[in-house]
């Protein structure tokens, strides 16, 4: 017998949740979505619950969840870093602001840092193309970025 | 069935309705290539992507080419199946495929077997233009499945097979693009999935993506080692399927051969598995009978239906999906276990020779089989009853390895003790096959008399859920039979429900029972082969002169000798096993 553990108060929330949607297979993508708004990222136990409320088997959960982009199973980090990768950003230099952060973390794109601390996504254009090269840390935004001042703004955080 | 117009290939046709471009030109005797596309007509199962679009075919007057295999005929249509605009598609398609694909057919366990092999061969690939980055996926090592998924191309028929005729949910397609297989949850090993390893997976890969643990090695070495004895055992339906591998005609029936191949390879004792039937159906049969009894007499303990248990497949699902009824099934063990309990206990004492001297060799149709050889039960300080459990196609390569020539080999006998079995041993390799057999010998016991006919063709067929009642000299015995899974849980939800009303339920994992396993020579979707194969068990079981399992005068001899009753104490022991949760549980984190 093996066991997958997860809290009762989650638990109950993925319930509610999959039964909003009448615990449909055919609603699996809007329960997932749901679900990840509730929790920030979709753990290998909260598929588990999900498919066994709505019949499904929890390798086709998984195969939805790894072939919308959308869907993450990594928690995001205290402070997620969102590096812009609109046109814009990337003719001024987005892809070495985000290679630096990268080194500087040592983690990949869609990966948080081992210490839940930092996360690392992209971002399509976020509207701020006069400030190119753009990076989101949470809420805040960091404008004319270069790979150089990545180690500065990192130690705003690191503290 | 309405019948409309078409043109194929400048041939006109009157075909049904409502049919596929595909089945209507096979129908015709026009053969398009295929590769995602799998059917088995048989069972009513069909996997149907539309996605490599290897099938291709030009349609008059639209402009894009259409997959036959989802494209419906429709009046007046004229078709080209191998127009140079088809020809040139289908060649750039496959290339496309091949840019991706591992170039090591040499030592592929689907070497000779696969389809893309024989699309590259039929379509004339000389060289591959494309030259893709190829992926590197972890190959997983099950005890009884191999997944080595740089190989796969995404045909999904896997994933059909499981989910649909098996309902087990193992496999789905994972990823995108590039990156994309099919793979369990969370892109784990098959050990850590639901799979019941019934293999049906690999029966269906169109390549070398999925394929069986290979102990070929293991068994020539054991078989070169002068202080071991060497004893081999074949399940009932390898031997209407043996032959295939050696260009006979499907249904050819090869027991003989079968025997003398084995022979030569040398192997020290030649028994059968039909034997080890014989003796399920006494324990089986028995059980059946005292639960009935038990019933009868208002004893609110004693569940029915009682359900088979020899499918190693049935069993892991059932553990896996129906933790709470663990004490439905049989507790006899399957043939392939007791036979292996009988060598190593009996035997080896008969033969005055140590356990670990003895190595037990079975032959099977069955991929399951291979992981039932493992379990921990079935082990005595960690020495396994059975150590090594081949498919059918393994022997097959056995037999090459060994350069015989097996279309020319005498008709030779099984050894004795262990090789003699009736007609009722023979057709546990068909699905309700079991559950004639138990009700021949059940019928007798019961009655106290004897049976008039031993045909019951009512339990026989295809169907994946078949009913009968038996009229057991005025006691209506009501059997149930499926085979697949899908089929298994559909009975299985009715019992669970408390309103069946079946005494005795038979399943069987895979579609035709055992015939139909995952370990016999590749059917490529074929169904007819299976149904040759079911009729060749049929007529095996009518040729044979004792058909009734408790009249195997060599079971008679072994309770007489060494077990005393059916179901009794050694029985208890060795011949009956017990059932484990291993069902996932959710549970509050405390
Ligand atoms: S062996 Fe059977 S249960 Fe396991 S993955 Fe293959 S089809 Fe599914
Ligand atoms: S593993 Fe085989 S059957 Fe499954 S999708 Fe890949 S190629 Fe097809
Ligand atoms: S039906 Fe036969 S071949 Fe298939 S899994 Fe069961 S025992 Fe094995
Ligand atoms: S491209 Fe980065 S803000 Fe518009
Ligand atoms: S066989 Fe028709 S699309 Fe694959």
């Amino acid at each position: 017998m093996a066991k997958v553990k997860l809290a009762e108060s989650k638990i109950n929330k993925i319930k509610e949740i999959c039964a909003s949607f009448g615990n449909k297979p055919g609603e699996a993508i809007n329960v997932l979505h749901k679900v990840q708004g509730e929790f920030g990222y979709l753990p290998a136990e909260v598929q588990e619950v999900i498919a066994q409320e709505l019949n499904v088997s929890v390798a086709q959960i998984y195969g939805i969840v790894t072939f919308y982009s959308f869907f993450t199973m990594t928690p995001k980090g205290e402070f997620p870093i969102s590096v812009c990768m609109g046109t814009a950003c990337y003719v001024r230099g987005a892809e070495k602001v985000l290679d630096e952060f990268k080194r500087e973390l040592k983690i990949g794109v869609g990966e948080t840092t081992p210490d839940g601390k930092f996360s690392l996504n992209c971002l399509r254009c976020v509207g701020a193309c006069g400030l190119a090269p753009v990076v989101l840390i949470g809420e805040k935004v960091y404008g004319r970025l270069t790979p150089d001042g990545v180690k500065d703004i990192l130690n705003e955080y690191r503290s | 069935m309405e019948k409309i117009n078409i043109i194929i290939d400048n041939k006109s046709l009157q075909v049904e309705k409502g049919q596929t471009v595909l089945k209507a030109a096979r129908a015709a005797g026009i053969e398009i290539p295929t590769l995602c596309y799998y059917e088995l007509d048989g069972v009513k199962l069909e996997n149907r992507p539309g996605g490599c679009r290897i099938c291709v075919v030009e349609i008059e007057g639209r402009k894009n080419l259409a997959p036959a295999c989802a494209t419906e005929v429709a009046e007046g249509m004229v078709i080209h199946t191998c127009s140079l605009r088809v020809v040139n598609a289908r060649r750039t398609v496959l290339e496309l495929i091949l840019s991706d694909h591992p170039a090591d057919c040499l030592i592929c366990p689907k070497n000779g077997k696969c389809e893309l092999q024989s699309l590259a061969q039929r379509l004339g690939v000389r060289e591959i233009p494309f030259q893709g980055e190829q992926s590197t996926y972890r190959k997983d090592l099950s005890p009884a499945i191999i997944r080595d998924v740089d190989k796969c191309v995404m045909c999904r028929r896997c994933e059909t097979v499981c989910n649909v005729w098996q309902t087990v949910g193992a496999l789905s397609a994972v990823n995108r693009g590039f990156q994309a297989v099919v793979a369990p949850a969370f892109e784990q090993d098959l050990v850590k999935s639901p799979c019941t390893y019934c293999g049906q997976c690999i029966m269906a890969c169109p390549v070398g993506a999925l394929s069986e643990v290979d102990q070929t090695r293991q068994v020539i070495t054991a078989i070169s080692d002068p202080k071991k004895t060497v004893v081999v055992q074949t399940a009932p339906a390898v031997r209407v399927a043996l032959g295939e591998e050696f260009g006979m005609e499907p249904g050819s029936i090869v027991t003989g051969q079968m025997a003398a191949a084995l022979r030569r390879i040398g192997f020290d004792y030649i028994f059968d598995t039909d034997f080890a039937a014989d003796l399920t159906i006494m324990e089986e049969g028995t059980e059946l009978l005292t639960r009935i009894d038990k019933f009868t007499k208002g004893d609110k303990n004693v569940k029915l239906p009682i359900l088979t248990s020899c499918c190693p497949g049935w069993v892991n699902f059932f553990e896996t999906n129906y933790p709470d009824m663990l004490d439905v099934p049989s507790t006899a063990k399957s043939p392939q276990q007791m036979f292996g309990a009988v060598a190593k206990n009996y035997l080896t004492t008969k033969l005055g020779i140590k356990r670990e001297d003895m190595v037990v060799v079975s032959i099977m149709p069955c991929v399951a089989k291979k992981f039932e050889s493992q379990r921990d039960e079935f082990k005595e300080n960690g020495n396994p009853d059975v150590d090594y459990s081949l498919t059918t196609r393994e022997l097959a390569e056995l037999i090459r390895q060994f350069n015989i020539d097996f279309k020319t080999l005498p008709i030779e006998d099984f050894d004795n003790p262990l090789g003699e079995s009736t007609g009722a041993g023979v057709i546990f390799g068909a699905t309700g096959g079991v559950i004639e057999a138990a009700t021949r010998t059940a019928y007798e016991l019961f009655t106290g008399k004897k049976l008039e006919k031993v045909d019951f063709t009512e339990l026989r067929g295809l169907e994946g859920v078949r009913e009968a009642t038996v009229d057991f000299n005025g006691t209506p015995i009501k059997i149930g039979i499926a085979h697949g899974l899908s089929n298994a849980r559909q009975l299985l939800d009715e019992v669970k429900n408390g309103n069946s009303g079946f005494h005795a339920i038979e399943v069987m994992a895979c579609p035709g029972g055992c015939i139909g396993g995952a370990g016999q020579p590749f059917h490529h979707g074929n169904f007819d082969i299976i149904r040759k194969r079911q009729e060749a068990i049929y007529r095996e079981d009518a040729g044979k002169p004792i058909r009734k399992s408790h009249e195997n005068p060599y079971i008679q001899a072994l309770y007489k000798e060494w077990l005393g009753t059916p179901c009794g104490e050694i029985s208890h022991h060795l011949l009956h096993t017990h059932y484990f949760d291993k069902s996932k549980h959710i549970e509050i984190e405390g």
